[in-house]
């Protein structure tokens, strides 16, 4: 790469909300990570891309501390965390994740209890969090759906009888029931038709505007990340090969895979 | 020596039915049962002559507690003569010489299935509760490992969303019996299904609850003087059964959970469940001397 | 105008474009060197394909040097925007520099006027009075009342070129690149931003643009600095 190196950042206040450094995860001969370093800062949106098997969800699914590294730090700049979250028992991930950690995945099955109300399944994160009164888990479950622009005329019907869109903006009220500081979404418009696909992006970046909430975004389609994000990195087998502004790496890609799929997608 | 020496002589079965190993091995789980109260401790489950579902678990933990002096009383939904309740009090007494009674305030040990009797009990009584189904996760989480962690973690708002859609579906909460409780701030349990109406009754209790379920192999207990806490939503109260005004039609009491028993014209006629508080009531009326023990409900309503 | 301190120094800039795939790299421009003060207009010139949209996007950090620095004078300090942390280069974006083109990123569902108050917004001005402003630049440029709450994604390319203006140009940043805003633009249009061009340059804004008719902005040129393949032959004050 002729690309100089860039200086550590000078002007942005404060601490990075996420830093991650080192981590590497194998599942038997497959190497999914490999001395992976991400860092997010408060506000902002990054986006990881990859093709499939880059290592992208696996480390997304870290983020949101569902696996553990073979080796790694991983640290939120969070009033009540302190240390290598990695080192949590699962009882304080559990804890950690519920409060503080928001996610959407690509397959609702993996987010949401089908078979439950949409609004039970919102107000089962506020359950979560100690909220015993039934007419605030109600009017909160209600906002966030209505945030999310999921139609309230349906909020008591269950995910399983309702269109993929519908399914995810129900995660994504979900996620955002409690005012996450972080973000997390699995490839969340995959496998919808293209136009609900953009009303969904709509309405996540509106809810980054107006919540100014800090996400990760992971995707296989550039597309998306362009729209979402503000940094993306770039992953190929289980490395990240390429970080940059979006419009950098898409207009002026350093690494040969990042100009493949660049190309690719053109 | 001799194996004679080392052995008891032979006899048909053991005193209080159960072999020593195994009633050692249920007073082991009985006490960590009260040392953590609400958690649910699993157990070998023998074989006992009768089948499972039929209060066996309740059956084990009865013979495990009976003593030469024990009285014992059986009740199936508050009867003291249903033929269940009676083949199990008769076999109480015959492998333990146990004295039978049907009234409360005689008893020492009362197996029950389904009710907790309406007079108070007292520190010197066990109850002992039939139960069926002992994971109150099972309608919320069908995987029972996953339900143990639930319970390690004391994740209980998927049962707290079952609440919430009832309110929604019905505009108030449906559960009828076995309504899930908190005991001792920790563990959430299922009461056996006793109605709603009897869960009070556990709260601060004076006498030690014993729950037990044999085909599930798993028993738990509520120790006196233990909190006791239907899981409720902060602004909507919790309700027993609105039986405080209804009258039994043989007895004349009021105020006890009754029976709703259909009349053939339309309409129902109720009758007292505690059977023999009914019984008592009705010798009481026709002169005879019969003592009636102090209430959990007074008019009506509970008292703590 | 050289009397104060430069806003924005380029020093030995170069920049090639390795295409890995054609094993072979793309030459666009080296050794650029200039300085641009508080207040000053630049102009870009050389023929086509010379590398004068490379150099604004170079600077901009679309494309990422090879060798060189580009020191800018930003409200906090001094910082090499060759190499620069990206989340630097984004907050600076916001915050001091701004890159006026010809081509609006229209999102769905976001209303032209928001779409102008945006950056205002993010500087922190209320609501109301950002969106007030959104609507003079709006009616500045000549984009028609009926207008300004409709989503801009079903514009002609006219308006939304206009929308784009009156965003890019609402709130004066401390360094302004363009490249060819007066492309396929009206005459009224053309107008509004040739004033609100002079007006920032009044305010002090330091300004480098490529202009395919340079007549639109002849007035306001201080200077022009001329590429030619392989080296910039020309920096004339």
């Amino acid at each position: 790469m002729t690309m100089m190196d860039r200086l550590p950042p000078t002007l942005v206040a404060g601490a990075p909300l996420l830093r991650m450094t080192g981590v590497s995860r194998r599942f038997g001969r497959v190497t999914a990570l490999e001395d992976v370093a991400a860092t997010v800062w408060p506000g902002e949106v990054l986006g990881i891309v990859g093709e499939s098997g880059s290592g992208k969800s696996t480390l997304l699914r870290m983020m949101n501390l569902e696996d553990s590294p073979d080796a790694g730090d991983y640290r939120l700049a969070l009033p009540d965390t302190a240390g290598n979250l990695f080192d949590l028992d699962r009882f304080a991930r559990r804890q950690l994740c519920a409060r503080r950690i928001g996610i959407v995945y690509q397959n609702p099955h993996l987010g949401l209890l089908m078979g439950h109300s949409s609004s039970g399944n919102v107000a089962e994160r506020l359950l979560m969090a100690g909220e015993r009164s039934f007419a605030a888990l109600r009017a909160r479950a209600r906002g966030a759906l209505e945030a999310s622009e999921f139609p309230l005329t349906r909020m008591d019907d269950p995910p399983k009888l309702l269109s993929g869109g519908m399914q995810q903006r129900v995660q994504l009220a979900k996620a955002i029931a409690l005012e996450p500081a972080l973000l997390l979404l699995d490839e969340p418009t995959t496998g919808l038709d293209v136009s609900v696909q953009a009303l969904v992006l709509d309405t996540l970046k509106r809810l980054q505007r107006d919540l100014a909430i800090t996400m990760v975004i992971v995707s296989h389609d550039l597309g998306v990340i362009r729209t979402m994000a503000d940094r993306v990195m770039v992953m190929r087998h289980g490395r990240v090969v390429e970080e940059g502004l979006v419009d950098q790496v898409f207009q002026d890609p350093q690494h040969p895979y990042t100009q493949e799929l660049v190309h690719a997608k053109l | 020596m001799t194996l004679s020496t080392l052995t008891r002589p032979w006899a048909a079965i053991s005193w209080g039915f159960l072999d020593a190993s195994a009633k050692r091995e249920m007073r082991r789980k009985m006490i960590k049962a009260i040392a953590v109260p609400g958690c649910q401790m699993p157990y070998a489950s023998r074989e006992v002559p009768m089948a499972r579902g039929w209060g066996t678990g309740g059956l084990q933990v009865t013979l495990t507690l009976l003593r030469t002096d024990s009285v014992v009383k059986v009740i199936d939904q508050g009867a003291d003569d249903s033929v269940n309740a009676a083949s199990i009090r008769r076999f109480l007494s015959r492998v333990s010489a146990a004295a039978e009674t049907w009234d409360t305030l005689e008893a020492t040990l009362i197996q029950s299935r389904h009710r907790v009797p309406e007079e108070r009990l007292r520190e010197d009584q066990v109850l002992v509760l039939q139960v069926p189904n002992p994971e109150p996760l099972r309608p919320v989480q069908p995987n029972m490992s996953i339900a143990r962690q639930m319970h390690a973690d004391a994740d209980y708002g998927r049962l707290w969303l079952v609440l919430y859609e009832q309110m929604v579906r019905s505009g108030r909460i449906m559960q009828g019996a076995a309504y899930p409780a908190l005991v001792n701030g920790r563990h959430v349990m299922t009461p056996s299904p006793i109605p709603r109406w009897d869960v009070p009754k556990l709260h601060m209790a004076r006498h030690l609850t014993f729950l037990s379920a044999g085909r599930e192999k798993r028993l738990y207990a509520v120790p006196p003087f233990t909190r006791v806490e239907p899981l409720v939503f902060s602004d909507v109260p919790y309700k027993v059964e609105d039986h405080a005004d209804l009258v039994c039609h043989r007895s004349g009491l009021r105020g006890v959970f009754m029976n709703e028993i259909p009349q053939d014209g339309g309409g129902s006629a109720f009758e007292a469940s505690d059977s023999h508080l009914g019984i008592k009531a009705i010798r009481r009326a026709e002169g005879a001397a019969t003592t009636i023990g102090p209430m959990w409900y007074e008019e009506g309503r509970f008292r703590p | 105008m050289p009397n104060s301190e430069p806003v924005l120094v380029v020093e030995g800039l170069a920049k090639t474009f390795t295409m890995h795939h054609l094993g072979q790299s793309l030459h666009a421009f080296s050794g650029v060197g200039f300085a641009l003060y508080p207040g000053q207009f630049l102009l870009l010139k050389g023929p086509n394909g010379v590398g004068k949209s490379t150099l604004l996007r170079s600077i901009w950090r679309s494309y990422m040097p090879d060798a060189g620095q580009v020191w800018f004078s930003h409200s906090g300090g001094r910082i090499d925007l060759a190499r620069a942390a990206d989340v630097d280069i984004a907050q600076l974006r916001r915050s001091d520099m701004g890159f006026v083109t010809q081509f609006l990123i229209a999102r769905p569902r976001v209303s032209a006027e928001e779409i102008v108050a945006e950056p205002l917004r993010r500087a922190g001005l209320s609501g109301e009075d950002a969106l007030a402003d959104a609507r003079h630049w709006l009616a500045t440029f000549g984009v028609k009342r009926d207008l300004w709450r409709a989503y801009p994604t079903s514009f002609s390319g006219g308006e939304q070129q206009k929308v784009n203006l009156a965003r890019a140009l609402i709130r004066p940043p401390r360094l302004l690149l363009l490249d060819e805003p007066t492309a396929s633009l009206d005459a009224g249009a053309r107008a509004a931003l040739v004033a609100r061009l002079r007006e920032l340059k009044a305010a002090g804004v330091a300004m480098i643009g490529v202009f395919h008719h340079p007549g639109d902005v002849a007035a306001l040129i201080d200077g022009e600095i001329e590429l030619q393949a392989k080296e910039v032959r020309d920096v004339a004050v």
